[in-house]
């Protein structure tokens, strides 16, 4: 069970491999009552690796689980495989892709890629993990959104409205989940360094996978329901929302 | 049969970690056991008033039967000063039974919204603790649902099954439902309280006062929590008892003013967030110390002023805000523990409004009672506060190598590692809890958050 000040016993992380959801995970581990991780992933060195290195700062059972968001047909064996272990306390979706930058205008596949694992993928897994959720009567569902769901951006306007349907998603379906025990967390991070940055060129409040991983511990604890990392990104975000479309398309963001 | 339940969600007395349940309300014994036989596989947990702080009478996913509705008084007998009542009685409907026959509650926690059953169910002690113990030592018998539907009596005595009696006592609600029990009145003259107040600048002298007020049969201090330099741990002792027929002739003859104005406050539904912070709080407290006088003795009080001053303000836990809060309640042994953990309180400098400190008697019993010689320090602390989870878990740890404790009726947070460390016979416990529910009937949120 999570405690009094948002601190789990156990934490879920599906995308088991995304430095944002690793960082999360650590910063939880810190409170100090972690016993039981699960990393569902596909499987490969690099989940192993994850695998390993949670085992590093968690006194307990580290466990792997295959995953792959593109096959929803996979999707209830993995959710079962989840959950086998006993209840879970934090469920994070993190997985995601960015897609080539620029490249999808002449790429639809790659585009119905992005949309599938970034949104259909997470309504999928979303949609069960609730269900989980609900019978076990308690738990916080974690999901990875983005500043980009905020508006449409010539350079990855497929991305972003994948995520601005996933955001949609999650509003809605804590929204629906109120009164069951479980809470639905929207992180809306700007641009992360991670892997899936990496080579991009920096835009102005850049931060790194831990502050997203302490933001979101806060928000266990506090019980907020929507976290911008970093925060200020909120009130940034409310003003560029109101910009005309050709001013808005003209900033270097 | 019966199968009134409906789903919500469930906090406690902190609003923090919520977990939904199926929750039912009896209003028979048959209801209660009708719905306990069709236990789903997360098991039940009985829930009275919800006045613990923390998660123990949630059940999330499983069933929560609140005992509310079975609140007879079944016997009572003034001449013998026994009164036997059904678990969900509050003991503020004991209380005004008892009063029109001269009788009084033995003990009766710092709110009387808390039911019969919860009061065992914790084994609760009052300001009265260092003379007459907890609840279990008033108890004659009880009965309780067992885990296969029977019933079973149990008291303290050799061939009532003292064991399962002690291990009920704090047990919160792991043993089974208490159903109903018998409980031994206290004999009173009148229904009024005679009151000492004494101010103490610094913790030194607020300890030799609150030795002092010990001869009186109910005491307790408040502490000032910020105050640093010479005037740390600064406070209040106030001790009574319940007045002699002289002493209200003497009241008469000089006329006091009535006391307990009866106001009742809410506090309002919203409460800006950051209301409570450490400069309002230290604020308050200032005020609150200035207030109360050097030293004044005999004084009359009505008894719901003396022993439940925040029932007067309802809903008051909304103050915190939607994060909530924590209560942290140890006990420790020595004074040079208690000193370290209220040097660890104002160094973090977390905004608490005044903090209980209480001398304990001897324990009893009960393997997993709270109560043990030493003091009690019992503070509420705002969940929101940066730092709380480090901060408390430091105290655990320094409360755990004195071989003090912390009360599970408000724990929220502790480390389950410790908890073999505050209930050193929790071994005992548990063997007796294998013996009266092997399949785990009896489940909450706090005993999986502990893996009690
Ligand atoms: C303002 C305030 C002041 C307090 N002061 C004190 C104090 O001075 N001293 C003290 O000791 N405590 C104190 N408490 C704590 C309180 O007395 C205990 O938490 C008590 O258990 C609450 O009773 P309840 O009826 O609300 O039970 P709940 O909080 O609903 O339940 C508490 C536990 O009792 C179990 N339980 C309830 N009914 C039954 C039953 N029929 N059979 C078996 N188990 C049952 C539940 O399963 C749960 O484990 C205070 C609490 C508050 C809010
Ligand atoms: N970095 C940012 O700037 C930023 C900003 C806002 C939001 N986000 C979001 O945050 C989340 C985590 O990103 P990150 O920065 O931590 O990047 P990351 O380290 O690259 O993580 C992405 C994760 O998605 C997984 N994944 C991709 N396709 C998958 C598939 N088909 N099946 C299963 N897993 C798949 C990856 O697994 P493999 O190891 O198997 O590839 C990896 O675990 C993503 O949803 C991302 O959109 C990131």
């Amino acid at each position: 069970m999570k405690n009094a000040l948002g601190s789990p016993e156990s934490v879920a992380l599906v995308g088991g491999t995304s430095q944002i959801g690793l960082a999360i995970c650590r910063e939880l581990a810190l409170g100090g009552r972690l016993r039981r991780v699960v990393l569902a992933g596909r499987p490969g060195e690099r989940l192993d690796a994850a695998a390993r290195d949670v085992g590093g700062w968690v006194v307990g059972d580290v466990r792997t689980v295959d995953f792959d968001a593109a096959s929803t047909a996979g999707h209830d064996d993995a959710v079962a495989e989840i959950f086998e272990a006993g209840d879970q306390d934090v469920v994070v979706l993190a997985f995601g892709v960015l897609g080539a930058p620029d490249g999808m205008l002449d790429d639809p596949d790659q585009a119905v890629h992005v949309a599938e694992v970034n949104y259909v993928a997470s309504v999928s897994m979303g949609l069960r993990v609730a269900a989980s959720l609900r019978r076990q009567g308690h738990g916080t569902l974690v999901v990875l959104s983005s500043v980009a769901a905020e508006r449409g951006r010539a350079s990855n306007f497929v991305y972003g409205s994948s995520k601005a349907g996933l955001d949609t998603f999650a509003q809605g379906l804590g929204d629906r989940l109120v009164g069951t025990g479980v809470r639905v967390i929207v992180v809306r991070p700007g641009f992360v360094r991670t892997r899936m940055t990496d080579g991009l060129p920096e835009v102005p409040l850049a931060c790194d996978a831990e502050d997203v991983g302490r933001a979101v511990a806060h928000a266990l604890r506090t019980g907020q329901s929507t976290v911008w990392v970093p925060a200020v990104l909120r009130a940034v975000m409310s003003g560029l929302r109101h910009l005309p479309r050709p001013v808005f398309r003209r900033l270097p963001v | 049969m019966w199968a009134d339940v409906e789903t919500s969600e469930l906090t406690g007395w902190g609003r923090t970690a919520p977990s939904a349940a199926s929750v039912g309300t009896p209003s028979s014994t048959d209801q209660l056991l009708d719905a306990v036989r069709c236990a789903p596989s997360r098991g039940v947990v009985a829930r009275g008033l919800g006045r613990s702080y923390g998660d123990p009478a949630q059940n999330a996913g499983g069933l929560v039967l609140e005992t509310t509705g079975l609140d007879r008084i079944t016997a009572f007998d003034p001449a013998a000063a026994t009164v036997t009542a059904q678990s969900g009685v509050s003991i503020g409907r004991l209380l005004s039974v008892l009063a029109d026959h001269g009788l009084f509650v033995p003990v009766t926690p710092g709110t009387r919204a808390v039911t019969l059953g919860g009061a065992i169910a914790a084994d609760v002690h009052g300001k009265n603790h260092h003379r007459d113990g907890s609840i279990g030592r008033h108890l004659e018998r009880m009965t309780i649902l067992l885990a296969d539907g029977s019933r079973r009596v149990v008291g303290p005595g050799p061939d009532a099954d003292p064991e399962l009696f002690w291990a009920t006592l704090g047990g919160m609600g792991l043993t089974g439902i208490v159903l109903d029990a018998t409980v031994r009145a206290l004999r009173i003259a009148i229904p009024w309280m005679s009151v000492d107040t004494r101010r103490a600048g610094n913790l030194d002298e607020l300890l030799a006062a609150l030795d002092d007020a010990d001869q009186r049969r109910y005491s307790v201090a408040w502490v000032d929590c910020l105050t640093t330099g010479r005037s740390a741990g600064r406070g209040v002792v106030t001790s009574g008892d319940h007045a002699a027929v002289e002493e209200a002739r003497e009241w008469r003859r000089r006329s006091s003013p009535d006391p307990d104005p009866a106001a009742r406050l809410t506090t309002p539904g919203w409460v800006p967030p950051g209301l409570l912070n450490r400069w309002t709080v230290a604020a308050f407290n200032e005020a609150w110390f200035r207030h109360a006088p050097r030293r004044r003795t005999g004084e009359r009080q009505a008894p719901s002023s003396f022993f439940h001053p925040l029932d007067g303000v309802a809903g008051w836990n909304g103050l915190y805000g939607r994060a909530g809060l924590v209560q942290y309640q140890c006990v420790v042994p020595d004074v040079s523990t208690l000193r370290d953990v209220l040097t660890g309180l104002r160094s973090a400098r977390t905004p608490t409004f005044l903090a209980v400190l209480k001398k304990f008697g001897p324990g009893n019993p009960g393997p997993l009672s709270f109560p043990r010689p030493g003091w009690t320090l019992a503070l509420d602390i705002p969940a929101s506060v940066d730092g709380l989870a480090a901060l408390l878990d430091r105290l655990d740890t320094r409360v755990a190598e004195a071989g003090g404790s912390v009360y599970l009726a408000k724990d929220s947070r502790m480390r389950p590692e410790l908890v073999p460390t505050f209930y050193p016979r929790l071994d005992e416990w548990h063997a007796l809890r294998d013996r009266v529910d092997p399949h785990r009937l009896w489940q909450s949120d706090l005993s999986r958050r502990l893996s009690l």
